[in-house]
């Protein structure tokens, strides 16, 4: 019996990885790729939720975290493909110079 | 009456003042002449310096004419009448707190005046033959005349308060007059002893107002005389231990003694003015002043005989070791004040014959003081006596009127010293127990050790040898100084004499100080030991200095050795008060610099230095800041779980 | 009230079962890969694998219409986008194994720990019970019930995330858009200016006289040396095969250069 519980705990496991992933990684595209498995994980907490509701709240926002989601993903990549072009690097170490 | 604490004398009329009118209602005259001198003369300068000291000296004579004046006019009245005041005008009027600056003319007051005008006078024609070769001459005789207004005002004054004004005015001219020579490094030094050991008696005197004015609501002494029944005993005897701290202070007795012989440093005059004759004794004025609360407490008494008979023999001892004449004379003023003090705390029985004594001192002790300075001022300013010898012939009339002094001191009949220091030493003994008998021991011991020091003084100075270089020309003072010497000479001879006989003082002061009359005669048992012991001394000391005196000091025994160094005064008071003081000093420095300076700094270095640590977080990389809010997000989530469990 | 791809039943039970296993591993193994693989490419397609898991996890929960929009929209348009500019961005650029914060690794590992921690304690106190019945205000289809939430309940924010689509978009091209620093070359210029360099002939292709016809293969020179400039410089960040392999023994039906 798969109860909801299992895939809360998928979500959360799948949360703390991409979270963890934002923190280790250097590319500025992987760290994007782990922040998008963030709110994978959350949707799937949403549509889990909906269903143990029994009603489709939850899904409707799921929705639009996806739509959101692919904007933000627009603009990101966007910015990102700006910062390639002046400094030839995806680091996101380089961009340090705010500091004491 | 000496056994009881409650005085069984105490009759209203001598506490009431009557308004003060003819002659007498302008006795802020007395005040104003020697002010005008000091204001004209300092404020003056340069410009009054050729007739500056005739200012100086007419001032204190006007003032002296004007006492007569009003002693006169106070004669015409009955006793009960004598008490006269007056209010120059008022001077503090703050809510319950109300003071004037009232003088009062009474029975006591008068004998304060007539002995500063008149002795006063008598030193300032001196002083302008003493100090003719001193270019600062006119700024001597503007403090001389502060002094003297000073000291008119303590000896006026109708209240506490213009008591304790005249109090610090004469501190101050004290203070300016030791120190008159200021580029002298040991003459700077002794002001400022002096200054400071004063002060230190004007705490006790400050103190004793303030309770009184709490307790009484009013520090006039009509006002306090006449409360301080009500007073419980406690508070008495605390008003009269701080009111004897402030004669102490004053009057240079133990424990508040060493800065007397130290204050020889100032010229001459000062020394007979101010360290013999008048200021020394406002510390016995106030004790006498204030005998109705004196008469109140029998601890407050036997605290002032102690404190009396303990200082006439700590001084007799120091000026027997003392080559420097100045400071000789100076213990002896130190211990003649003793008697005087020891005779204000036997209570009524005595108080008159502290005034006496105090009268005739006053004579006899300037008079020796000005011999004192003429032979320095023809020694070339030498003061050791060991290189005096021989004088007499030299300086008659200074060896006479010093002799004159000399014998009146030592207690010859029928000097002034016999008349009027006998009956303390009656006194003592009629007082009766054993502290009647202390005391009176004491007294008897010490009149045997002044016969002896004042005659060492006498021979090593006048007779003998000469002993002095060839660079030396003495010859007699001019006649300048003499004159007065000569005045003060008959007051030596005969003052102790007509206060004493017929008891004529006595019955003068009795409407203010209650002294009973004595029941014997003026010979007593008492009397002729004195003598013996008189007698005794003054062989003594012929037989060790009549002839050899050898020019530098021999190595003494001990107690010789202590009263070189004044009885280890200076030492106690180092060890007991100024180490000790020096070292909280430094106490306080170093806990302020590490203590409290350390906290502060301290606060503010971990500040600083939690900022610069802190700082280091601030590396600029995302990745940092993005995991710094990941924790933070740990943590919320972890409170808000905290808070729902 | 049956749905075709809601599975109903025991047997579906174990299949749903299974199906949960193998896929919520996988899913996981693919995350973890995906933070720790080196080339960004790899971590893409890991991504992929993660999303599909989680399409079909989405229609085993009752919502098929987020399953099929999470494989279009999300891994179909997304993630290739994201693959796209990986394309730009540069293949071979490969992050360092070497962490340059210290204690980075280190705290974000025990951040992480203690996330998972906290979130499992809250799973464990939240009461998350069994699926509830689907009621009656979902009509007879998933869309249509989802329809009718959007346009009704929902719509204030269908219209501003619509505006927000738009806003993306027009935010896009204006970032990514490049001003000219300097005038645009006429083509007369481009042609001058071919005519006075070295090559006034047109680069070589990719894969001229090579035994490959690859993007990535480097034409040959007359003298048998690689010419760089027939490889796009993107594509030439990453080490060329090299030309010296001998022919390979084609399987039958295919000819050679095909790949």
């Amino acid at each position: 019996m798969v109860s909801p519980a299992h895939f809360i705990a998928l979500s959360v496991i799948l949360f703390v990885i991409g979270a963890v992933g934002v923190l280790v990684r250097r590319n500025a595209i992987v760290i994007f790729m782990s922040v998008e498995l963030m709110l994978n994980a959350a949707n799937l907490a949403f549509v889990t939720f909906a269903r143990m509701h029994g009603t489709l709240d939850g899904q409707i926002i799921a929705f639009f975290v996806m739509v959101v989601a692919a904007a933000e993903v627009v603009v990101g990549l966007a910015i990102l493909t700006a910062i390639f072009r002046a400094r030839r690097s995806a680091s996101v170490d380089d961009a340090n110079l705010m500091k004491y | 009456m000496t056994g009881s604490v409650h005085s069984a004398v105490t009759p209203a009329v001598a506490l009431t003042s009557l308004h003060a009118t003819g002659i007498q209602d302008a006795a802020g005259l007395l005040l104003a002449f020697p002010l005008i001198a000091a204001v004209v003369l300092l404020l003056g300068g340069k410009r009054t310096n050729s007739w500056g000291h005739w200012l100086g000296v007419a001032m204190p004579v006007l003032s002296f004419i004007y006492a007569v004046a009003a002693f006169a006019q106070m004669l015409g009245y009955t006793a009960s009448q004598r008490s006269r005041e007056l209010t120059l005008f008022t001077f503090i009027n703050v809510a319950r707190f109300q003071v004037p600056l009232g003088l009062r003319l009474d029975q006591l007051s008068i004998c304060f005046v007539l002995l500063i005008t008149g002795v006063g006078s008598l030193i300032c024609i001196f002083a302008v033959g003493y100090m003719s070769h001193d270019p600062e001459r006119r700024r001597f005789f503007g403090y001389m005349n502060l002094f003297l207004a000073a000291m008119l005002l303590l000896v006026l004054g109708s209240n506490y308060l213009v008591l304790y004004a005249g109090w610090e005015g004469v501190g101050l001219a004290s203070y300016l007059l030791i120190g008159f020579w200021q580029y002298k490094p040991s003459a700077a030094v002794a002001a400022k002893k002096a200054f400071i050991a004063n002060r230190v008696g004007d705490v006790g005197l400050s103190l004793a107002i303030m309770l009184m004015f709490f307790q009484f609501g009013t520090v006039g002494f009509t006002g306090v005389f006449g409360a301080v029944h009500s007073a419980s005993h406690g508070v008495v005897l605390a008003i009269g231990l701080l009111l004897l701290l402030g004669a102490c202070g004053k009057s240079a007795q133990v424990p508040l003694q060493s800065w007397l012989l130290d204050a020889m440093e100032g010229p001459t005059p000062v020394s007979a003015l101010i360290h013999a004759a008048t200021m020394v004794t406002a510390g016995v004025y106030l004790i006498v002043r204030s005998a109705p609360i004196f008469d109140l407490s029998l601890g407050a008494r036997t605290a002032v005989a102690i404190v009396g008979a303990v200082t006439l023999l700590v001084g007799a001892i120091i000026g027997c070791a003392k080559d420097d004449i100045k400071k000789a004379l100076a213990g002896s003023t130190m211990s003649q004040i003793g008697y005087m003090m020891l005779a204000a705390g036997l209570g009524p029985a005595g108080y008159v014959f502290a005034i006496a004594h105090l009268l005739a001192h006053g004579f006899f002790k300037a008079g020796l003081f000005l011999g004192a300075g003429s032979v320095k001022h023809e020694m070339d300013d030498e003061v050791d006596m060991r290189r005096f010898g021989g004088l007499r012939k030299i300086m008659p009339i200074t060896y006479v009127t010093f002799g004159l002094g000399y014998l009146a001191i030592i207690g010859v009949p029928p000097l002034s010293g016999f008349f009027t220091k006998d009956p303390i030493i009656d006194a003592a003994f009629a007082k009766g127990g054993t502290s009647g008998a202390l005391l009176g021991t004491a007294a008897l011991l010490g009149a045997g050790i002044t016969a002896f020091y004042m005659t060492r003084v006498m021979f090593m100075t006048f007779f003998g040898d000469r002993r002095w270089d060839d660079k030396v020309h003495p010859h007699e003072a001019p006649r300048i100084m003499t004159a007065p010497m000569i005045v003060l000479a008959f007051g030596s001879v005969f003052a102790g004499g007509l206060l004493i006989v017929d008891n004529r003082l006595l019955n003068f002061l009795a409407p203010v100080v209650h002294t009973p009359p004595p029941s014997h005669g003026i010979w007593t048992r008492y009397g002729i030991i004195t003598l013996v012991l008189v007698v005794l001394g003054g062989v003594l000391a012929w037989a060790m200095y009549r002839r050899e005196v050898p020019v530098t000091a021999p190595a003494g025994n001990l107690v010789t050795v202590a009263a070189r160094k004044d009885l280890y005064g200076d030492s106690i008071n180092e060890g007991l008060l100024m180490r000790p003081g020096q070292w909280l000093t430094r106490l306080s420095v170093f806990f302020d610099n590490r203590g409290l300076d350390g906290l502060v700094n301290t606060v503010a270095a971990t500040f600083g230095g939690t900022s610069g640590r802190v700082r280091r977080v601030e590396n600029g990389f995302v990745r940092s800041y993005a995991l710094s809010m990941l924790v933070g997000a740990v943590l919320l989530v972890g409170a808000l779980l905290l808070v729902r469990l | 009230m049956t749905h075709p791809i809601i599975l109903a039943g025991p047997a579906a039970e174990t299949t749903r079962l299974l199906a949960y296993w193998i896929l919520a591993i996988a899913s996981v193994a693919a995350a973890l890969g995906m933070i720790l693989a080196r080339r960004a490419v790899h971590c893409a397609l890991l991504l992929a694998v993660v999303m599909l898991s989680l399409a079909v996890f989405y229609a085993m929960e009752g919502a098929p219409f987020l399953a099929f929009v999470q494989i279009i929209v999300y891994t179909g348009a997304v993630l290739m986008l994201f693959l796209f500019v990986l394309m730009i961005v540069g293949i071979s650029s490969a992050d360092s194994i070497i962490e340059t914060i210290r204690g980075q690794r280190m705290w974000a590992a025990l951040t992480g720990i203690a996330m998972l921690v906290l979130l499992s304690l809250v799973i464990g106190h939240a009461v998350i019970g069994p699926a509830g019945p689907s009621t009656a205000q979902f009509g007879n289809s998933n869309v249509s019930s989802l329809a009718h939430l959007i346009f009704t309940k929902y719509v204030f924010q269908f219209e501003i995330t619509s505006a927000l689509l738009i806003t993306a978009a027009v935010g896009a091209m204006v970032l990514a858009h490049r001003e000219r620093t300097s005038p645009k070359p006429t083509q007369r210029e481009l042609a001058e200016k071919r005519i006075a360099s070295a090559h006034p002939t047109p680069l070589p292709g990719p894969g001229t006289y090579a035994l490959h016809n690859a993007v990535d293969m480097p034409a040959l020179l007359p003298d048998g040396s690689q010419s760089e400039l027939s490889v796009s410089p993107v594509i030439s960040g990453r080490p060329l095969p090299s030309q010296e392999e001998p022919p390979r023994e084609l399987p039958a039906g295919q000819e050679a250069g095909d790949q």
